[in-house]
C-alpha cells in the first residue's frame, strides 16, 4: 500500500466531503441523495424473505456505520446471499425495511437505480471483460454519459484518466494496464472487478466471497486492498474463510436461519455459546 | 499516458493494408493505360474487372467483420444491404441509357416498355441525378438497417435467432425483387450499362476510374471502421460482444450500439454494391440470395475476424479461389466451398490472421 | 287311272313347295328382319357419307331412334372424327386412331367392331363434323350413357344432357328420376329438372324449384338464380314476378353462405395440410437445437436425402409404387439419421457451446451434400411418382373437395408427432435426451452417456428430416434444391414456436401454416410471406423466446 492510501485511510471522514463527493458522484437530478439515518450508512429492519414456505431472512435486522469493514458470516443457506439480493434490489422481501442511509429507500429502487444511487456489489464469480485491457475495463465502468455518440466522439478526460490510474493503484494492477483480462490470475482478476466497482464511486461495496479459490499471497493482498478500501467506502464481505475474517474485520456480524444470531469484534463471536453451537453442533 | 491509442503507423496490419491500397490505386491505372497491351504487365480490362470486384467484396467483408467480429452479431443477410446499394446505383446507370435502349424510350426502361408501363413508377424519380443516386445508395440501406435493427435489437433477439431472421429477410427481399410487376426490373434486373456521369463503361479509362475509386472507398471504409473501432465506443462494443448483459449492467444502452454499427455496416454494405454494379455490368434478384450472404461470412471467417484488414484479405482470397475454381474445375468449388466452412470452423477459429503471431497483429 | 295321280303328285310337289317356302318364311322372315336392321344400320351410316351438316343431324337423330347395339360406339367414333368411308366401296369404318403422323390407318368394322384391315390415309374420307352436329353427337351418347351401370358414366351424361335440354330430353330425365338408386345422379337430375322448372309458367312449380334450387351451390345455379333478379338496360326487372324474384334472392343468400362456408373449411385444410409439411421439416430441427443448441444449416439437404432414397426405392421397385412409399419411410430415416450421426460425430460434437460456429459449419456441409447429390444423380429434377391410393380427390359437394394425398401427409405429420412424442415421453432414450437437455452435468454424474445420446438425438432429428424429405416428395419436385426451399422455414417455425419444444412446433407451424394460406388470396405468395415474416418479427419482441420457451442450461447458452 502505497503512501498515498494510508494517508486516506488516516484522514478523519468529514460529512461535507461525504456530501460533496457522493453530490459528484451521483450528479443526475433523478438519484436521491445519501444523507445519513442517525449516522448509519445501512439500515435494514426486520426483513424477511420467504421462498415457498422457508425462511430465508427471518426479521432481519442490521445496520452498518459509514466508513465501516463489516463481515457477514454464517452456515450455507443462513441469508447471507439472500440479504444481499435485497439490497440489491434483486429480491424483494416480504415485510421489513431496507433504508441507504434516511432517505433512499431500498425497497422502492429498481436493481439499477440503486447501483446508481451508490451500492456496488461484486459477485463470486468474476465477470470481466475477458478480451479488454486491464485499463479499457476500468474504462468501460466509468460513470458518466454512456451514449454511443458521445463515446464515439470524445476522449478521455485528463480527470478521468487520473481517475482510472487512481483506482489502479488502489487494486494494485497499475503495472498490468496494457494486459488482457483473460490473462490475470483468478485473483487480480477478482480485484479487477473491485476496481470497476470503484469507478462507480460507491458508497457501499457488497463483496461475496472475494478470496475464494486465491492463493494465500492473493488473500492477503485482497484483505489489505478491502481494508485500505474502508473508511472511504463502507463495505460489508461475505466470507467463510475465518483467518482471512479475522485479519480484516473490526466487527463481525453471525447470521443463522435469517436472523442475525451473534455481533461483535472476532474474539467475542468466536467465543459466543450460541455461535459454537451453530457451526460445531453439540 | 495510460492511453492505449496506437497510431496507425504502430498498427503495423493497417498499415501495410493501406499501404497496399495505395499502391493499386496508383499501379493499376499505370499497368492498364501506360502499359502496352502486349507485354505481360498489361493489366486487361478483365483483370481491372476482378481486382474491383474484390476491393468491392473486400468491403463488404469490412462491414461484416465489424458487426460480427466486434460486436458479435452474425448476420446473414448483408449481401441485401449490398444489393440494395447495388439496386439504387443500377437505377442511375438505367435511367442514363435514355433514348439508346432497345425499345428507344428517352424516359422508361427497355423492361417497362416491355411491360406496357406508360411512365415511371414514383420511386423511380430523381434516380437521373448522380446524387441523388449516391444518396439514395447509402440511405435505403440505412433505412431498412434501421428498421430492422431497432424491432430486433429492442426485443433482445439476439444470437442465432437473429442470424435466422436476418436470413429470413433477405430471403423475402429476394422473392419481393424477383416479382417482375415490382418496378425493378424482375429476374432480369438491370443491365446493358452504357455510361455514368458521362463516362462510357466499357472504356478501359472508366473502368480504371472505377477501380481507383473503389480502392479509395476501401480506404475510407477502414479508416472509418478502425476510428470506431479504436474510440471508446469501440470497447464498448467489444464488451458488448464479450458479455451483453454485464455491458448493460453497466449502464450502456446496448441496443442503442447495436444498431448504430448495424446502420453503419448497412451504409458501407450498400456503397459496396453501388461501385460494384458499375464494375460488373449488371445486377439482379439473385444478388439477394441468403447464400452469397453466407459466403461473406466464410470470407472474415477465413480472413479472421475481429482485424478489419483480415476480413478484406479473406474476401481476397476467397474470391481468388472462387474465380481459379470454377474456370478451371467448376465440379469442385461447391466441394472446395462446404469444406472451406467446415476446416475454418473446427481448425482456423481465428482464421488466417490467427497465425500471424500476437505482436504483429492489431486487435 | 295315271291321270289321277299326276294330279296328285303336282298338289304334292306344289303343297311340298308352298310348305317349304312357308319354312323358309318362318325362320327366315325373322333373319332377314335382322339382316335388315343391321343393314339399314349400315345403310343410315352410310348416307351420313354425302350427307350435309343438317342432314347428319337428322340421320344422327334416326340412328339414336333405332337403338341399334352399335349405336353408341359409331356415334362416339364420329364424335371423335374417327368416322370415315373408304373410297373403292364406299363403306364405313371405324378408324383406331386419327392420329395426323400415321400415314395408314387401322380399321374397324362399325358393325362387328373387330378389327378390319387397314389402308391408307389417302383411301378414306373422313366424315366431317362441326360444332353443332357435335352438340348433337354429345347429346346423343348421353342419352346412351343415362342407363349404363357405372354411376360416374350416368353423372356424366346427366350433365352433359342438362346442357342441351328439350323435350324428349326432360322426359328422358323425368323417367330417370324415377329409377336412378345413385345418390350423387339422382341429385344432379333433380337440378337440372329445377332449373328447367324455373323456365315454366307455373308459379308455385316455379317456386318449388327455386326452393329445390337453394340447396345446390354450383355456379351455373347461382348464375341462373341471379338472373332472375337482374335488371335489364332500362331499369325495369327481367323476372315480373316480385315473389319469384324474392326466393331468387334469398336463394343465393343461402347459396352463398353455404359457399363461404364450405371455402373457408377449404382453406382451413390447405392451410393444416401446409402447416402439417412446416411442422415436419421443423420439428427435427427443434429437437437438435432443443436438445444440443445447435442450429443445423444441413437439415434441408437432410431431407433433400429422404426425398431422393424415396426415388430410389421406387427406381428399385419399379412395379409397386403403393409399397414402395411404405418402404421408403424407414429407409430414409435411416439414410438421414446415419447421416446425421456421422456429422455429430465428425464435426458437430467438436462446436459444442458455438452456435454460431456450428451455424457455419453445417452450411458448409450442405454444400457438400448438394453438390453431391448433383454429382450423383444430376442437376435436373427427379420426379417420384403418386402411389394409387393417395392420388384423386374426395369430393364432398360442389363447393369442397380435398385432394388425398394432403389428406394422408396431415395424417402422417400427425402419427409421425405423436411417435416421437412417445419416444421421448415413454423410452429409455428419451428420458436420456431430456435429462441431458435439461441439466447436462447432473446427467452425467447420473450416468447417462451424453456423448451417445448428442449422437442419437442428433439422428433421431436428422431421420426425422429424412422422412420429411419422404412426404415433400409426394408434394414437389425432388431437386438438389428442395432443402433450401424449405429450409427457412423450418427455422421460422422452430423461432415461433419455441426451441426444444415439440408441442411449440406443432402449434407454431400449424398455425403459420393457416395463417399463410389465409393471407394468400389477399396477398399473393410472395407478399403473404414477407407480412408472416414482419410479424414473426413483431412476435418475438413480445416473447423472444417463442410461444412455449425451454427453461434449462441448453437455452442459456444460444444467447
Amino acid at each position: 500500500m502505497n503512501a498515498r492510501n494510508r494517508d486516506r485511510l488516516a484522514a478523519p471522514v468529514r460529512p461535507d466531503a461525504w456530501q460533496t463527493m457522493l453530490e459528484a458522484a451521483t450528479g443526475s437530478a433523478n438519484t436521491p441523495v445519501l444523507t445519513l439515518l442517525d449516522g448509519k450508512t445501512l439500515y435494514l429492519d426486520k426483513l424477511t424473505v420467504s421462498f415457498d414456505g422457508f425462511k430465508a431472512l427471518d426479521a432481519l435486522t442490521l445496520d452498518v456505520e459509514p466508513g465501516e469493514l463489516r463481515c457477514i458470516i454464517g452456515p450455507n443457506g443462513a441469508g447471507k446471499t439472500t440479504m444481499m439480493d435485497v439490497i440489491t434490489g434483486k429480491t424483494r422481501p416480504d415485510y421489513g425495511s431496507a433504508w441507504f442511509g434516511r432517505a433512499i429507500n431500498l425497497l422502492a429502487l429498481t436493481e439499477p437505480e440503486i447501483a446508481q444511487a451508490g451500492i456496488g456489489r461484486k459477485f463470486q464469480k468474476p465477470t470481466v471483460f475477458e478480451y479488454l485491457t486491464v485499463f479499457e475495463n476500468l474504462e468501460l465502468a466509468l460513470s458518466g454519459p454512456k451514449s454511443f455518440w458521445i463515446t464515439l466522439l470524445s476522449r478521455l478526460t485528463a480527470a478521468q484518466r487520473e481517475h482510472i490510474d487512481e483506482v489502479l493503484e488502489v487494486i494494485g494492477l497499475t503495472s498490468h494496464y496494457r494486459v488482457l483480462a483473460r490473462t490475470l490470475s483468478h485473483g487480480q482478476k477478482q480485484w479487477l472487478e473491485i476496481g470497476m466497482l470503484l469507478m462507480q464511486q460507491p458508497e457501499l461495496l457488497l463483496v461475496d466471497e472475494p478470496v475464494a479459490g486465491m492463493t494465500p499471497q492473493e488473500t492477503e493482498r485482497t484483505a489489505q486492498l478491502l481494508l485500505s478500501l474502508a473508511g472511504k467506502h463502507s463495505v460489508i464481505v461475505v466470507e467463510h474463510d475465518m483467518d482471512f475474517v479475522r485479519s480484516i474485520a473490526r466487527r463481525v456480524t453471525v447470521l443463522h436461519e435469517g436472523r442475525v444470531l451473534a455481533e461483535g469484534n472476532m474474539d467475542q463471536v468466536q467465543n459466543d455459546p450460541r455461535v459454537i453451537e451453530v457451526y460445531l453442533g453439540e | 499516458m495510460n492511453e492505449d491509442r496506437r497510431s496507425i503507423v504502430e498498427d503495423r496490419g493497417g498499415f501495410a493494408f493501406l499501404a497496399l491500397l495505395a499502391a493499386a490505386a496508383i499501379l493499376v491505372p499505370v499497368l492498364n493505360r501506360a502499359v502496352p497491351a502486349g507485354s505481360p504487365l498489361h493489366l486487361s480490362t478483365y483483370a481491372l474487372t476482378l481486382i474491383g470486384k474484390y476491393m468491392c467484396y473486400a468491403m463488404l467483408a469490412l462491414a461484416v467483420d465489424l458487426i460480427w467480429g466486434y460486436c458479435g452479431i452474425l448476420s446473414l443477410g448483408h449481401a441485401a444491404f449490398f444489393s440494395l446499394g447495388g439496386y439504387a446505383m443500377g437505377m442511375y446507370l438505367m435511367r442514363q441509357i435514355g433514348p439508346r435502349g432497345v425499345y428507344g424510350d428517352p424516359v422508361l426502361p427497355d423492361f417497362m416498355v416491355f411491360l406496357n408501363w406508360k411512365s415511371l413508377p414514383w420511386f423511380w424519380l430523381g434516380f437521373d441525378r448522380f446524387w441523388f443516386a449516391l444518396a439514395m445508395m447509402a440511405l435505403v440501406p440505412a433505412l431498412l438497417a434501421l428498421i430492422f435493427g431497432w424491432l430486433a435489437f429492442r426485443s433482445r433477439v439476439t444470437g442465432v435467432y437473429l442470424s435466422i431472421m436476418t436470413q429470413a429477410l433477405s430471403y423475402a427481399l429476394m422473392l419481393a425483387f424477383f416479382r417482375n410487376d415490382m418496378g425493378f426490373g424482375g429476374n432480369n434486373g438491370f443491365t446493358d450499362f452504357k455510361d455514368l456521369l458521362g463516362f462510357d463503361l466499357h472504356e478501359d479509362g472508366t473502368r480504371v476510374a472505377l477501380v481507383s475509386a473503389t480502392a479509395v472507398a476501401l480506404a475510407l471504409s477502414f479508416l472509418a471502421c478502425r476510428a470506431i473501432v479504436a474510440s471508446r465506443a469501440g470497447r464498448v462494443i467489444r464488451a458488448i460482444r464479450d458479455a451483453e448483459s454485464r455491458t448493460r449492467f453497466l449502464g450502456y444502452r446496448v441496443e442503442s450500439y447495436k444498431l448504430w454499427i448495424f446502420i453503419f455496416s448497412a451504409v458501407i454494405a450498400g456503397a459496396a454494391g453501388a461501385l460494384y454494379v458499375p464494375q460488373v455490368g449488371i445486377i439482379n434478384p439473385s444478388e439477394f440470395a441468403p447464400i452469397n450472404s453466407i459466403e461473406v461470412v466464410i470470407w472474415v471467417a477465413v480472413g479472421g475476424r475481429g482485424t478489419l484488414y483480415g476480413a478484406a484479405a479473406g474476401a481476397v482470397l476467397v474470391n481468388y479461389a472462387k474465380t481459379f475454381f470454377t474456370g478451371a474445375l467448376p465440379e469442385v468449388w461447391l466441394y472446395a466451398l462446404g469444406a472451406l466452412f467446415v476446416l475454418v470452423t473446427l481448425f482456423l477459429p481465428r482464421g488466417l490472421m490467427g497465425l500471424v503471431p500476437a505482436g504483429v497483429r492489431a486487435e | 287311272m295315271r291321270q289321277d295321280e299326276l294330279r296328285t303328285s303336282n298338289f304334292e310337289v306344289r303343297s311340298s313347295w308352298l310348305l317349304a317356302l312357308l319354312l323358309v318364311a318362318v325362320v327366315g322372315v325373322p333373319h332377314a328382319g335382322a339382316q335388315s336392321a343391321d343393314e339399314r344400320f349400315l345403310a343410315t351410316l352410310g348416307e351420313l357419307r354425302e350427307a350435309s351438316f343438317p342432314d347428319k343431324e337428322a340421320i344422327v337423330e334416326r340412328l339414336s331412334g333405332t337403338n341399334h347395339p352399335r349405336v353408341r360406339s359409331a356415334l362416339t367414333a364420329f364424335l371423335d372424327d374417327r368416322l370415315y368411308s373408304r373410297v373403292s366401296d364406299q363403306k364405313i369404318f371405324i378408324v383406331k386412331s386419327s392420329d395426323d403422323s400415321l400415314s395408314s390407318l387401322e380399321l374397324i368394322d362399325p358393325l362387328s367392331l373387330q378389327d378390319a384391315g387397314s389402308s391408307a390415309r389417302d383411301g378414306l374420307d373422313k366424315i366431317g363434323t362441326n360444332n353443332r352436329l357435335r352438340k348433337v353427337l354429345k347429346t346423343a351418347v348421353a342419352r346412351f350413357d343415362l342407363s349404363s351401370a357405372d354411376p360416374a358414366v350416368r353423372l356424366a351424361a346427366v350433365t352433359e344432357v342438362l346442357r342441351s335440354l328439350d323435350d324428349a330430353t326432360i322426359a328422358l330425365l323425368r323417367q330417370r328420376f324415377g329409377v336412378e338408386t345413385d345418390a350423387g345422379v339422382k341429385a344432379e337430375i333433380d337440378t337440372g329438372l329445377a332449373l328447367v322448372a324455373l323456365d315454366g309458367s307455373d308459379r308455385k312449380s316455379r317456386l318449388d324449384a327455386i326452393a329445390a334450387l337453394a340447396r345446390k351451390l354450383r355456379p351455373e345455379v347461382r348464375n341462373r338464380l341471379a338472373s332472375l333478379i337482374e335488371t335489364s338496360s332500362d331499369g325495369s326487372f327481367v323476372e315480373q314476378d316480385e315473389g319469384v324474384r324474392r326466393a331468387a334472392a334469398d336463394a343465393m343468400r343461402s347459396i352463398d353462405r353455404w359457399r363461404t362456408f364450405y371455402s373457408g373449411i377449404e382453406t382451413l385444410f390447405f392451410g393444416l395440410s401446409l402447416g402439417s409439411v412446416l411442422v415436419l421439416v421443423a420439428i427435427g430441427l427443434a429437437i437438435t437445437f432443443g436438445v444440443m443448441g445447435v442450429i443445423n444449416m444441413a437439415h434441408g439437404e437432410l431431407m433433400m436425402l429422404g426425398a431422393y432414397t424415396t426415388y430410389v426405392v421406387q427406381l428399385a421397385m419399379p412395379g409397386h409404387i403403393g409399397v414402395s412409399i411404405l418402404v421408403a419411410i424407414p429407409a430414409a430415416f435411416l439414410v438421414a439419421g446415419g447421416a446425421g450421426v456421422i456429422l455429430e460425430r465428425t464435426i458437430i460434437r467438436f462446436l459444442y457451446g458455438r452456435p454460431l460456429e456450428t451455424l457455419l459449419a453445417t452450411f458448409g456441409v450442405s454444400l457438400v451434400l448438394q453438390q453431391l447429390v448433383r454429382s450423383v444423380f444430376s442437376a435436373n429434377n427427379r420426379s417420384v411418382e403418386t402411389p394409387a391410393f393417395m392420388s384423386g380427390t374426395l369430393q364432398f359437394n360442389e363447393a369442397l373437395a380435398l385432394t388425398y394425398n394432403r389428406m394422408y401427409i396431415v395424417v402422417f405429420t400427425l402419427t409421425v408427432f405423436a411417435i416421437l412424442l412417445a419416444v421421448l415421453k415413454r423410452t429409455r432414450l428419451g428420458l436420456d435426451i431430456r435429462a441431458v437437455s435439461q441439466n447436462r452435468a447432473m446427467a452425467r454424474a447420473m450416468g447417462v452417456r451424453s456423448e451417445w445420446v448428442d449422437a442419437l438425438t442428433f439422428g433421431l432429428g436428422a431421420g426425422i428430416a429424412g422422412v420429411a424429405g419422404v412426404a415433400l416428395s409426394q408434394l414437389t419436385n425432388v431437386g438438389p434444391n428442395l432443402g433450401q426451399a424449405y429450409i427457412i422455414d423450418s427455422f421460422m417455425v422452430v423461432v415461433f414456436g419455441g426451441v426444444g419444444n415439440l408441442w411449440g412446433t406443432m402449434i407454431g407451424g400449424l398455425s403459420m401454416g393457416i395463417v399463410n394460406q389465409l393471407l394468400e388470396p389477399y396477398a399473393g405468395a410472395v407478399l403473404a410471406k414477407i407480412l408472416v415474416l414482419i410479424a414473426l418479427i413483431m412476435f418475438i419482441q413480445r416473447r423472444p423466446r417463442g410461444l412455449f420457451p425451454q427453461t434449462g442450461r441448453a437455452a442459456e447458452g444460444v444467447s
